[in-house]
């Protein structure tokens, strides 16, 4: 009876052993906290993780790409999403802390400029961009177009798209009262193709009934944006602390915008990926 | 007299407890009780406490915009929010004129009770005066079935039909102005004003109306001269009723106005865009820093909301009880 019992308790620690080999290669918690731009691309990796690491709980929080810094640099999270570079006291209170900020660019985010179909205009500056929705420019017909008032949209400031377009184009300065606001890139796609005098920024994937204006003479396609001539795009970025060891979920997460999958992931979700499969 | 303890085996008919309690069950009994009785007290107390619990969790975090280390600061911060119309409050040198978000909701609200209340007040006395009974069942719950509609739909609406109508038929530059916010926003407050003024007009009674016709007058200067007197409490807390409906919406204000933060110039100009205090609020709050300015500014304008519905409220309030007693006392 006793042997039993003995034989039994190895058996389980045997088995205990096994799993605790099998848990430490396959599960974990991969937290993950940052920008609310690329948050969508990492909610997306997360899901296709979720089925190939069972055993493995991942979280995406979206907060900004500052807490996403600030998480990396206390220790919080594994995996920063950031829609910029660090910036250079993030990184030393970073190093002071033993935390080596290792920069992944997992794809590119490129803001294009559309007008409605019927418009004549079909080219325009960064220059003339921020005239119009400084207000210094209020009629198409100063840009060579109709004579028709100028409807400017713009995005709410808590987007990711009016990040690189205030960054891009308005230098951040003001923007003038008429200027409308819209919540969501359909919502602008929807205004500018039924209203002639419109203008606005989209994502790239928001195109369809819309004209896109080249920007400084560079039209706006995905090869523009991946080659970064296109002057209104910004990279997007994972940083984790270190490279992460080849063979972890980790270095698994940080290299999946590398394979087929992970590159239709980012175009799905509005971005350009940054190789070409 | 030997007091005979009540035989405790005669049982009411169908009953199969005893008709005397044992001091355990009567006691237990009290206890259970008060027992209902606090849970059912603690459960309306929550409804209570949380409207308390608002109003202070809002005026702390709006004080945090108003109050700076000096008198005179604090001064400045406020003639800025309720004098400037520049509404710049993630810029580098932040303002905060809430004077285009105040106007912009004043605007919208005023350009919906221009067309809802004209439309709900002859859709009330339709309904409570001229319309054959069959159809008044029919309209009067189709007309509430308005107030179900969830606003993001009306929202959508607005942006897909609406505005390009506007700007196709009328020819304005920008579909998505005050015009077509107050257009949405009287859809929605319709209902509101329809059903509280017809209840207050069919609750002026049969016998006024009776009263009226056997002094020799005819059903419309009945209505006219005698219904909406009688009920005319009724009518106006259906009007503020209907008004608070349109001050507080966001989702359909936020797709429909435009959202640009400026005073129409000039004035009637009702088709230009607007943003109002509701917008900007569900707009911004999700991108702002916690006890940030920007994040006060925001709570200033919650408490703006707020204080003026509260007013709206209260008086309503006075109407409606003014109509009670009027009902009430006709009933005697």
């Amino acid at each position: 009876m006793q042997k039993t019992a003995a034989v039994l308790a190895v058996v389980v620690m045997v088995l205990a052993g096994i799993n605790y080999v099998n848990a430490a290669e396959n599960s974990g918690l991969l937290q993950i906290e940052g920008s609310t731009t690329v948050g969508p691309i990492a909610d997306a990796f997360a899901e296709v993780f979720k089925t190939k690491y069972q055993n493995a709980t991942f979280t995406v929080k979206k907060t900004g790409s500052g807490d996403g810094a600030a998480a990396l640099i206390d220790g919080r999270c594994d995996i920063a999403t950031m829609s910029r570079f660090m910036k250079a006291e993030e990184i030393k209170k970073a190093v002071d802390k033993d935390i080596f900020p290792t920069i992944h660019a997992v794809a590119m985010d490129g803001v294009a400029i559309i007008v409605h179909p019927s418009n004549p205009v079909g080219e325009l500056t960064r220059q003339q961009i921020h005239d119009i929705y400084v207000g210094k420019i209020t009629n198409w017909k100063e840009l060579g177009g109709a004579d028709m008032p100028i409807v400017p949209i713009t995005r709410d400031s808590s987007s990711g798209t009016f990040e690189v377009f205030n960054e891009k184009i308005m230098n951040k300065d003001k923007m003038a009262a008429n200027v409308e606001t819209v919540n969501a890139n359909p919502q602008a796609q929807a205004r500018v193709k039924s209203t002639e005098g419109a203008i606005a920024y989209v994502g790239l994937a928001f195109l369809e009934g819309c004209k896109a204006l080249k920007i400084d003479g560079i039209v706006c396609t995905k090869g523009t944006v991946q080659q970064g001539i296109y002057p209104v795009s910004r990279p997007l970025f994972f940083f984790t602390n270190g490279f992460p060891e080849p063979g972890t979920i980790k270095f698994d997460f940080c290299t999946f915008h590398l394979t087929e999958k992970g590159q239709e992931i980012i175009e799905a979700k509005g971005f350009v990926p940054l190789t070409n499969y | 007299m030997k007091f005979n303890k009540p035989d405790i085996s005669i049982k009411a008919a169908g009953f199969a407890r005893p008709l005397l309690l044992t001091p355990a069950e009567d006691i237990r009994g009290w206890l259970f009780m008060h027992a209902g009785r606090l849970l059912f007290f603690l459960i309306t107390c929550t409804s209570v406490v949380s409207v308390f619990l608002i109003f202070t969790f809002i005026t702390r975090e709006a004080f945090g915009f108003v109050i700076c280390k000096t008198p005179i600061q604090t001064l400045g911060r406020l003639w800025e929010f309720f004098t400037s119309p520049r509404w710049y409050p993630e810029a580098q040198q932040a303002e905060f004129g809430a004077l285009s978000l105040i106007v912009g909701s004043f605007y919208v609200t005023s350009g919906a009770l221009m067309l809802a209340v004209p439309a709900g007040l002859l859709a009330a006395m339709f309904l409570s005066d001229i319309a054959p009974f069959a159809i008044r069942q029919i309209c009067k719950p189709v007309i509430e079935i308005l107030a179900a509609i969830p606003s993001v739909a009306y929202g959508f609406f607005a942006v897909l039909v609406v505005a390009p109508w506007l700007q196709t038929h009328l020819g304005l530059t920008t579909g998505t102005n005050a015009l077509n916010a107050s257009i949405m926003l009287a859809i929605m407050a319709v209902p509101t004003i329809v059903s509280v003024a017809d209840d207050a007009m069919t609750a002026t009674g049969t016998y006024i109306r009776e009263a009226s016709y056997a002094l020799g007058a005819t059903r419309a200067e009945t209505l006219i001269k005698v219904v909406i007197p009688a009920a005319h409490s009724g009518i106006i807390a259906a009007i503020i009723l209907g008004m608070m409906r349109a001050i507080g919406e966001t989702m359909v204000v936020w797709m429909a106005a435009g959202n640009a933060s400026q005073i129409p110039a000039p004035w009637w100009n009702i088709a230009s865009a607007v943003r109002t205090m509701t917008a900007t609020i569900a707009g911004d709050m999700g991108e702002t820093v916690k006890g940030s300015d920007h994040y006060h500014a925001l709570f200033m304008a919650g408490f703006t909301l707020l204080a003026m519905t509260f007013i709206l409220n209260l008086v309503s309030e006075y109407f409606l009880s003014q109509a009670k007693k009027i009902s009430v006392a006709k009933r005697k």
